[in-house]
């Protein structure tokens, strides 16, 4: 395996790790799980309302972040930056 | 002319005059600058620029809205519609980027070898944009002639005229630069006044906070179980409880991300950042600019609707005194009862208003007066309200003398617009707020523009009409392309077709299932061939206007409709708006089954897909 296929496979394991929070968040917490989580509260939300309404959307934000903070790092290491 | 006027004069039209000297600075001198802005825009500024192109009038004026009648269940709209962007960040926009061209029928055509595929894309990008931006044509007239109270034909044109400056002028170029400066208008338009009433009712002036606090002058009871308990005495769901399907607001979510993820006038953003890794961050610093709005976005819906059902029912349930005296009801609900967005009727003569659910008694007597004026199906119209009827009658509310929902309309737009005047804000901020809805629409509609101009010209006329022409003709063909289809748009404000309001559906619909599974198997499946993504995008799109069309009618004529609206008829409870992802499905497998009986891609076109993959070597601005 070559170095492009490398960095590619490195991105694809990060790609699937960020879409499985994606989903967990969303589809999870926020929708298939709420029922379960509004049990729970976080002060005067419900846990599940609070991820369908609050948290989904912070966490979607740190994780395209987070995303492209590793991304930047795995360019490094493979040596394909941009110039 | 009252104080409030001029107040709002002035604020809309300095927000204009901004627009305009913006428009003369960045004035687009080639294609690149036209197309993509020269590849030139710093990641943050493109973030806020995407936002204010992605925060149209509906999310707006309409969301807030969905949101106070919906409760929960309009979380759909909330996760759709910023969960896409990590879609959009992880999945496309850093390879389109590298990739370096200007539009995504151009991609579509080039990854596809196949001109076949860009016209495919070509219409499916012209049918999404221009449906939605008759949305936001439809926007400014409201706005103009809510506010300024000039006629709605008056406000559209002066709307078209200053997007016809800005985006002839600039292009790409002019419009994200006026962009940056509407979202600073419009954030500043929908967090002031939510702030604001977040202090009256918490004393959190954070609007998120203040939504899971305690309310002020209740010893520690909590907004969000006050709102439940107050809907549920008058007979609704709790709002913060589910009244859907799991599966349908499921996949509603899921299409609304895709789709999200794959509007035109939303990926070409991301052509306009320097790098590779740019587009990456600026897909964030999209969402923070768009997840302030969309975090306040839910204060502002159950706040609102604790406000409203207060004013309505300030006492207790059942007591005479308990409801507000038709007599002296707020000014501000006598004025927006003009615009015909609230209405009340004193069904049984008691002088006061109920606010309640009836058991769907009100809307069977609006399904009789309808059936009975159109010449519709009267006898099932009046059986069904016969039985709504019989079922109010044994509810506690016939007990108390009520007589049915008295509050006859309260359109969702209400939430946004009559807020600040509900809270007794000053006139700044009501003023303020009519120029944000304004700078929403405009911004959202300058961006659709662009993606349906650049998308003729430089797919339909250079890529496959006339190939020669140089720099200097297409961007003239540009600019004409430009106001042309400001013209079209205008003209379908001002006449809107029947289907005007059934764009979301649509163009999600077509987003969702056409463009974004082509391009994202474009590069993530090096062996995916022309013949399988051109059959997956017909099957999707096919299938997903054939599930729309099927409920609604063909071509939104309603009469037409092979059977009725409802969940009862749904194919497993999914409504047709929900329906783009299971579209998305098809596209994949069909794509997946074609490409596997048929020949792989040619070896320039795999080392393409390998080169898109690594973010060495994306140039600036290329044309061919």
């Amino acid at each position: 395996m070559n170095n492009a296929q490398r960095y590619w496979q490195a991105n694809i394991r990060l790609v699937i790790g960020c879409l499985f929070v994606w989903f967990f968040v969303s589809f999870g917490c926020g929708i298939l799980f709420v029922d379960q989580l509004n049990v729970f509260r976080l002060g005067g939300y419900q846990l599940g309302f609070w991820f369908a309404q609050q948290g989904s959307i912070y966490i979607f934000v740190a994780l395209i972040f987070f995303y492209a903070w590793r991304m930047n790092q795995l360019d490094r290491k493979f040596n394909v930056e941009e110039a | 002319m009252s104080n409030l006027m001029i107040t709002t004069y002035l604020v809309v039209g300095a927000t204009f005059a901004l627009y305009l000297y913006i428009a003369l600075k960045s004035r687009a001198k080639n294609t690149g600058e036209f197309y993509v802005a020269g590849k030139g825009i710093h990641p943050v500024l493109n973030g806020m620029a995407t936002g204010a192109d992605w925060m149209s009038a509906a999310s707006f004026i309409s969301m807030a809205g969905m949101l106070a009648m919906g409760g929960y269940d309009a979380s759909a709209y909330l996760m759709g519609w910023t969960g896409g962007y990590c879609l959009l960040a992880m999945l496309l926009a850093p390879y389109l980027r590298k990739y370096g061209k200007f539009t995504v029928p151009e991609f579509i055509g080039d990854r596809f070898y196949s001109q076949t595929a860009r016209l495919v894309a070509i219409i499916c990008l012209i049918v999404a944009s221009l449906t939605y931006v008759i949305g936001q044509m439809k926007g400014i007239g409201v706005a103009f002639s809510r506010f300024l109270e000039l006629p709605f034909e008056v406000g559209l044109l002066v709307g078209m005229a200053i997007v016809f400056v800005y985006a002839v002028l600039g292009g790409m170029k002019g419009v994200t630069y006026t962009q940056i400066a509407q979202y600073v208008v419009l954030i500043f338009a929908y967090t002031v006044p939510a702030v604001f009433i977040s202090i009256q009712l918490t004393g959190n002036p954070i609007p998120q906070l203040g939504l899971g606090s305690t309310l002020s002058g209740t010893d520690g009871v909590y907004l969000l179980d006050k709102l439940d308990k107050v809907v549920v005495d008058l007979g609704f769901t709790a709002y913060t409880s589910q009244k859907g399907s799991t599966l349908d607001i499921f996949l509603l979510t899921m299409s609304l991300m895709i789709g999200t993820a794959g509007l035109p006038h939303v990926i070409t953003r991301f052509f306009t950042v320097p790098k590779v890794k740019d587009a990456r961050s600026s897909a964030g610093w999209a969402l923070v600019f768009i997840a302030i709005l969309y975090t306040t976005a839910p204060a502002v819906g159950a706040m609102a609707r604790l406000n409203l059902t207060k004013t309505i029912q300030p006492g207790e349930i059942g007591a005479p005194e308990g409801n507000l005296v038709a007599e002296e009801r707020p000014q501000w609900m006598k004025n927006w009862e003009k615009t015909g967005l609230l209405g009340f009727e004193d069904k049984n003569g008691d002088g006061r208003i109920q606010y309640y659910s009836d058991s769907g008694l009100s809307a069977a007597e609006a399904a009789l007066a309808k059936a009975l004026k159109e010449g519709g199906d009267s006898t099932a119209a009046q059986a069904k309200l016969d039985t709504a009827a019989a079922k109010h009658a044994e509810s506690k509310f016939a007990g108390f003398g009520w007589q049915g929902n008295e509050m006859t309309k309260v359109d969702n737009d209400i939430m946004v617009l009559a807020n600040p005047e509900i809270a007794r804000l000053p006139n700044w901020v009501i003023a303020l707020v009519a120029a944000g809805g304004i700078a929403a629409a405009l911004s959202t509609a300058a961006g659709l523009l662009l993606a349906i101009s650049s998308s003729i010209s430089h797919d339909l006329l250079k890529g496959m009409l006339a190939k020669n022409i140089d720099d200097k003709t297409e961007l003239l063909y540009g600019r004409v392309a430009m106001g042309g289809a400001i013209i079209v748009a205008g003209y379908l404000g001002l006449n809107p077709p029947g289907f005007a309001a059934q764009v979301v559906a649509l163009a999600f619909g077509l987003a969702a299932s056409s463009i974004f599974p082509a391009i994202m198997m474009g590069i993530f499946v090096k062996r995916m061939n022309s013949a399988g993504a051109i059959c997956g995008m017909l099957a999707g799109l096919g299938s997903t206007l054939l599930y729309i069309f099927w409920y609604k009618g063909f071509m939104f004529i309603a009469s037409t409709a092979m059977a009725p609206d409802n969940a009862a008829n749904w194919l497993l409870g999914i409504s047709p708006g929900s329906f783009g992802a299971v579209g998305a499905l098809i596209n994949f497998i069909v794509a997946f089954a074609v490409s596997s009986i048929t020949k792989a891609p040619p070896e320039h076109i795999q080392h393409l897909v390998e080169d898109i993959r690594v973010p060495m070597g994306a140039g600036a601005a290329q044309s061919h």
